[in-house]
């Protein structure tokens, strides 16, 4: 049981700014609170910023979800780019590998309620990210 | 999107929209010093009360415009940072540390002046 699904695709910096718009949209039409909003907007903001440092290019999809009575938001960041190593080391806070922008994973992991990580160095990287209405 | 930047006697006021893109902050960094330099501002205030979002670029573009600013001898103050952005900020780590903020345009102007006269 799913509503519709959007899609972004992260090639430029604007298409940061219209994911993130469009995740907060989601957010308000689906119930959730203005800081819920405002933290799944801030983290598709980060995983964008990641797709584009790291990938160059990739998507952001955006789906309101149900589960076990609660309904929430899930975000899925996924790239074909070089993939990471050492996800442990990149979900330590401070890692970066492009200087101090980009894979804020840590912070991306406290915004949001649930988070999984999969990456295939070489193949890509997939985020997924789920925030719960309160 | 072009962000205004009014003078206010020996003050400069940045007025940032909701969707900057990372295009626009940069061109906001550039324009600002231009017209600190021209103008030979005392302080500027970054009014971001529109912003909704306040990720790792955006706060890294504000210390490094705060501090700019600071080496040009002129004080910078952020006002307006709206509480749900403040709250997201401290989950995803981010700081501004060595920039001073208030809460809104008036404390901001406010801060200026007393700073100024300080300086004077």
């Amino acid at each position: 049981m799913s509503a519709a699904e959007i899609r972004v695709p992260i090639e430029s910096d604007q298409d940061i700014v219209s994911a993130r718009q469009a995740g907060r949209t989601l957010a308000i039409e689906f119930g959730l609170s203005g800081v819920d909003a405002t933290f799944i907007a801030t983290a598709i903001s980060e995983l964008a910023r990641n797709i584009l440092a790291y990938a160059r290019k990739g998507e952001i999809m955006l789906r309101a979800i149900h589960g076990s009575g609660r309904r929430g938001i899930l975000v899925v960041a996924s790239d074909r780019g070089p993939g990471i190593r050492d996800i442990q080391q990149a979900l330590r806070d401070g890692f970066s590998t492009s200087g101090s922008l980009g894979l804020g994973l840590p912070g991306v992991r406290r915004l949001m309620d649930e988070f999984e990580i999969e990456s295939r160095p070489g193949r890509g990287t997939t985020v997924s990210v789920k925030k719960w209405k309160q | 999107m072009e962000v205004p930047i009014l003078k206010q006697g020996e003050f400069l006021i940045a007025m940032f929209q909701a969707a900057l893109s990372d295009a626009d902050l940069e061109n906001l960094r550039r324009g600002l010093l231009q017209q600190v330099v021209r103008f030979r501002s005392r302080g500027v205030i970054v009014d971001v009360t529109a912003m909704d979002v306040m990720d790792s670029f955006a706060s890294r573009t504000l210390r490094e415009i705060a501090h700019m600013i600071r080496l040009r001898g002129a004080e910078t103050v952020i006002v307006g940072i709206q509480p749900e952005v403040a709250f997201a900020m401290v989950q995803l780590g981010l700081t501004l540390e060595g920039v001073s903020t208030a809460l809104d345009l008036e404390e901001g102007l406010a801060y200026l002046i007393e700073k100024s006269k300080i300086a004077d």
